[in-house]
């Protein structure tokens, strides 16, 4: 201890304690606040085992969190890899709450500690509460309450109605989870502290609710004017809709009340979700360009020990390492070391521009406000825009990038761009689109609900390019939706530009 | 910030979700096990299994794009000779998406591989068997007593303080002496600052700096009250109280008689072995204390300790009789039968000297099969002939005469290892002790 003093380091030697950690977290939080100029929730962090981190791991990383099957085997699967050593562990785990709750495993050395601090508590944190996308759809100080409520209601539905019928409609919903989410941010975002209120009320109000679709007499007056009638009614059901589970939610007609609950539940998550769907190689990058840079204000300042350092190093460039396509640890770019890249990159633009990036960026080259111009990307930017307005010809090379296009009915691939001139804008274009949830995932629609017939639910999946759906698995989610909705329910694969129709899947309820 | 150490915390927390997930693969999971025990030994597979189930059950379908169809562009990293137009033979199952797939969701989405407890196999295992005609239930003073709720105590450890018990007498306390309340005190407080600011004056027209002396003097009187009578006192505490109260325990004996004449070779004794095992870890599962006695014969019977009971070497003629009248003698002498619950399986190829067949009749019908709950005959086949198609042995004739008298006297045949399950199972189904 009077050595750390006599030397100002933090902390020496692999240990950690709760004093050394407490001393850490204060130094590195004043360089972020007060130099970095990072805006950060209050933190909370949580010392937790191995075992822990696999417990986070199964309920999708967040500490409380209903009860469900897939949880079990999710935990099942990862106890196992890890246990025989297949995969390690995170070193940390970051919740977008506030206070922001940052995990920390009990076997990491101080250094791995300093640096998890650093990145998640640091990073993450910053990103989570000042990104564009996470103010708009998220709301981080009810988060956690809002699970506990979701966790209280799913066990008593589970009491009521028997886990096996709660069972099938959470199965359901979670295979239409990616489409249970307002991609172009149509809706407010859910105010989540007041969805318990909510709850309540809803009952309330379903009741004296009217719904064409729930009315089982024949109508009194035949229909004077069908096409004028069934556009009313379609446009009362708000066709078409994006959000497969915000309209099974509302409209089918035989879910009960604590079932049109679940659906919104999982509905809710799946959008608390989405922005980090939308920001992943920034959020990464964000952190552990965080992580570099504090790490290494530390070491200037011989606040940690050479050997700190090197364990550092060593842990970041691991970190932010990204095979080349042909290695066999090749799992498509990595996030992490493209977003750490372009954070580097950007402050180099910054401060020593080329003349390329003066052509190439012409509003932020040379500005000689790195930080500034950083902060405001973070706030400002998802995946795909980031990319599109910031990965510069130079990392391109750096990367070695190349892009190859695959026509399914084509034995052969072809390259259609490298990192040279006339290739950077196609290879940004295609990067950017590849970080787009809402171009990645497919895009499948409500448009039709066979009204006056058997209340046939239509949906559509408008096909870019030719990109199918695989048959198999659009089948079984379609016999989960039918499920929920209660009547048969089709699905029309339509080409975007000509209309062409590729194929068609049903299902039927089962029962 | 906070640091919060939450290694401490009860650990489980998940274990509400693989209840769930190991419900809903059941099916899958019990046909792991089935596949698994025919190839090895019971005492492998016990310890806790790792098993391979097909995702049937537990797959969780999305909305997914075919990876073959269509139009698709991958951006890698990497390049080293490729020039713009070149064209590259497609790699077996597909580029970029394709491979980190696969290594993202290791088990690929045919087959699931994970590790069952001890616990949970068992369960799985002896899932649907039941124990016929149970329970003596006993006191046995070893056994070490459960805790029982016995009302209050004025002391004890602090993770017992019954808080209900505690605040009920502090406030009757705090009532009885008349502790001045917080809401006295605000009250007070409230209405000396609004004197001192004059927003009031006293309503009987007495001056402020009068009101407000009786003020201060009821607030110091107050305090020194409040200070003199705890909020709580140590005579308020109450403890919940538990007592030590033995239970009564089911306890088993478990007679596995064995032949071991020369008759019976390695192979035959080591199918009776996974026999006994089985039935050990079945009654270990039901019985929250059970002995295990071994006993092999061959024209006398002796008990022996497991090692010798199947490892060990002995030869001479087959007199069946020897063992059930040791078996018997035993029973007097250590398992009374009011305390025990007795269960028997013998293992033998069948042979005894046909003089001894009567004796052994008349033994287990009048004096055997009353006094236990369970007795199971294994006859073992030699060479992996079904005994069954044998014109029938010496013992297996005779004592399939006991069998319509006995509901608690069952007979099977094996012949080879992956018998020995579907056996066991035969003998103690739910449904065969219905019937």
């Amino acid at each position: 201890m009077s050595t750390c003093i006599a030397s100002r380091l933090l902390y020496d030697g692999a240990d950690w304690d709760f004093d050394k950690l407490r001393r850490t977290y204060d130094a590195i939080e004043r360089i972020a606040v007060e130099e970095l100029g990072l805006d950060l929730y209050r933190n909370q962090i949580e010392v937790i085992t191995a075992e822990q981190m696999l417990d986070a791991y199964a309920g999708i990383g967040m500490p409380v969190m209903y009860r469900h099957w897939s949880f079990g085997k999710r935990f099942a699967q990862n106890e196992m890899l890890y246990r025989k050593g297949l995969r390690g562990l995170a070193l940390e785990m970051v919740i977008n709450s506030d206070p922001s709750i940052c995990y920390v495993m009990e076997e990491n050395t101080m250094t791995m500690q300093a640096t998890v601090l650093a990145h998640a508590a640091m990073g993450h944190n910053h990103f989570f509460k000042t990104n564009q996308a996470y103010r708009s759809r998220t709301d981080a100080s009810a988060i956690l309450d809002y699970l506990a409520f979701a966790r209280s209601f799913v066990a008593r539905c589970e009491e009521r109605h028997g886990a096996k019928a709660v069972e099938r409609v959470l199965d359901a919903a979670h295979s239409l989870g990616e489409q249970g989410v307002d991609r172009f941010g149509r809706r407010e975002r859910p105010q989540l502290g007041k969805e318990r209120d909510r709850a309540a009320r809803r009952l309330e109000e379903a009741r004296t609710d009217y719904n064409d679709l729930w009315r089982t007499l024949p109508g009194r007056k035949p229909q004077p004017d069908v096409d004028l009638d069934e556009e009313a009614a379609r446009q009362s059901l708000g066709l078409p809709e994006e959000n497969l589970l915000y309209f099974l939610e509302k409209h089918a007609p035989r879910l009960k009340e604590w079932e049109r609950e679940l659906l919104r539940i999982v509905r809710n998550l799946s959008s608390y979700f989405e922005p980090q769907r939308q920001t992943k190689v920034m959020n990464e990058g964000c952190a552990c360009w965080c992580h570099y840079r504090i790490m290494g204000l530390l070491h200037e300042r011989g606040l940690i020990d050479d050997g700190a350092m090197l364990e550092f190093l060593h842990l970041h460039s691991s970190v932010i390492f990204q095979p080349d396509f042909d290695d066999r640890r090749f799992g498509g770019i990595n996030p992490y070391a493209l977003g750490f890249a372009m954070m580097r990159d950007i402050e180099r633009i910054c401060t020593e521009p080329s003349e390329e990036d003066s052509a190439w960026f012409s509003g932020i080259a040379g500005n000689g406000r790195p930080l500034e111009t950083l902060r405001a990307a973070w706030s400002d930017f998802r995946d795909e825009s980031f990319i599109r307005q910031y990965l510069s010809p130079r990392l391109i090379r750096e990367f070695h990038l190349f892009k190859v296009d695959d026509d399914g009915d084509q034995p052969e691939l072809r390259v259609d761009a490298i990192h040279n001139e006339s290739g950077y804008k196609r290879i940004r274009r295609a990067v950017a689109t590849a970080h787009d949830p809402a171009i990645d995932l497919p895009c499948i629609e409500v448009v039709d609900v066979d009204m006056h017939g058997d209340r046939r639910l239509m949906l559509q999946h408008v096909v870019r390019e030719g990109r199918v759906l695989d048959a198999l698995e659009t089948r079984r989610v379609l016999r989960h939706t039918a499920t929920l909705w209660g009547y048969p329910v089709v699905l029309r694969e339509v080409d975007s530009d000509t209309g062409r129709e590729f194929a068609e899947h049903d299902a039927s309820a089962a029962g | 910030m906070h640091v919060i150490d939450r290694r401490r915390n009860p650990q489980g927390r998940s274990l509400g979700n693989r209840q769930r997930f190991i419900r809903r693969a059941r099916e899958q999971i019990r046909e792991a096990i089935n596949d698994a025990l025919r190839e090895r030994s019971v005492e492998d597979v016990a310890p806790g299994a790792d098993v391979v189930i097909s995702s049937d059950g537990i797959h969780e379908p999305r909305f997914a794009r075919d990876r073959t169809a269509g139009r698709r562009e991958h951006v890698l990293p990497g390049n080293r000779e490729y020039m713009e137009g070149d064209r590259i033979p497609k790699p077996q199952g597909g580029v970029d998406g394709a491979g980190s797939r696969a290594s993202d969701h290791g088990e690929g989405e045919d087959e699931f591989a994970f590790t069952l407890t001890r616990e949970e196999f068992l369960d799985l295992f002896f899932e649907d068997l039941e124990l016929p005609d149970l329970v003596k239930r006993k006191f046995k003073a070893e056994k070490s007593p459960r805790p029982q709720r016995a009302g209050f105590s004025i002391s004890g450890a602090p993770n017992r303080l019954n808080l209900v018990r505690t605040m009920r007498r502090s406030l009757a306390r705090r009532v009885a002496l008349g502790r001045p309340s917080e809401q006295v005190l605000d009250q007070l407080g409230r209405e000396l600052a609004a004197l001192r600011h004059g927003a009031i004056g006293p309503g009987d027209g007495r001056s402020s700096a009068a009101r407000v002396a009786e003020i201060e003097e009821a607030l110091e009187r107050a305090e020194r009250k409040r200070a003199r009578i705890p909020f709580i006192d140590p005579v308020d505490l109450r403890y919940n109280r538990f007592e030590h109260v033995p239970k009564p325990v089911a306890q088993a004996v478990m007679f596995c008689l064995m032949d071991v004449s020369a008759s019976m070779d390695e192979a035959m004794k080591d199918l009776a072995k996974r026999f006994f095992m089985l039935l050990h870890l079945f009654l270990d599962r039901r019985y929250e204390h059970i002995e295990v006695v071994f006993m092999r014969h061959t024209n006398r019977a002796e008990e022996v300790d497991e090692d010798t009971f199947f490892y060990g070497r002995e030869t001479g003629g087959t007199v069946v009789s020897s063992a059930l009248n040791e078996m018997l003698r035993l029973i007097t002498a250590r398992y009374p039968t009011r305390d025990w619950n007795i269960y028997v399986a013998q293992a033998s190829d069948g042979d005894d000297i046909p003089s001894d067949v009567p004796r052994c009749l008349e033994l287990l019908g009048e004096r055997v099969l009353p006094v236990c709950q369970y007795m199971a005959y294994i006859e073992i086949g030699r060479q992996g002939r079904a005994p069954a198609a044998q014109d029938g042995s010496d013992l297996w004739n005779g004592y399939i005469r006991l069998v319509p008298g006995h509901a608690n006297f069952v007979m099977r045949a094996v012949a080879e290892a992956r018998d020995i399950y579907p056996v066991f199972r035969g003998l103690f189904s739910r449904e065969r002790s219905e019937t």
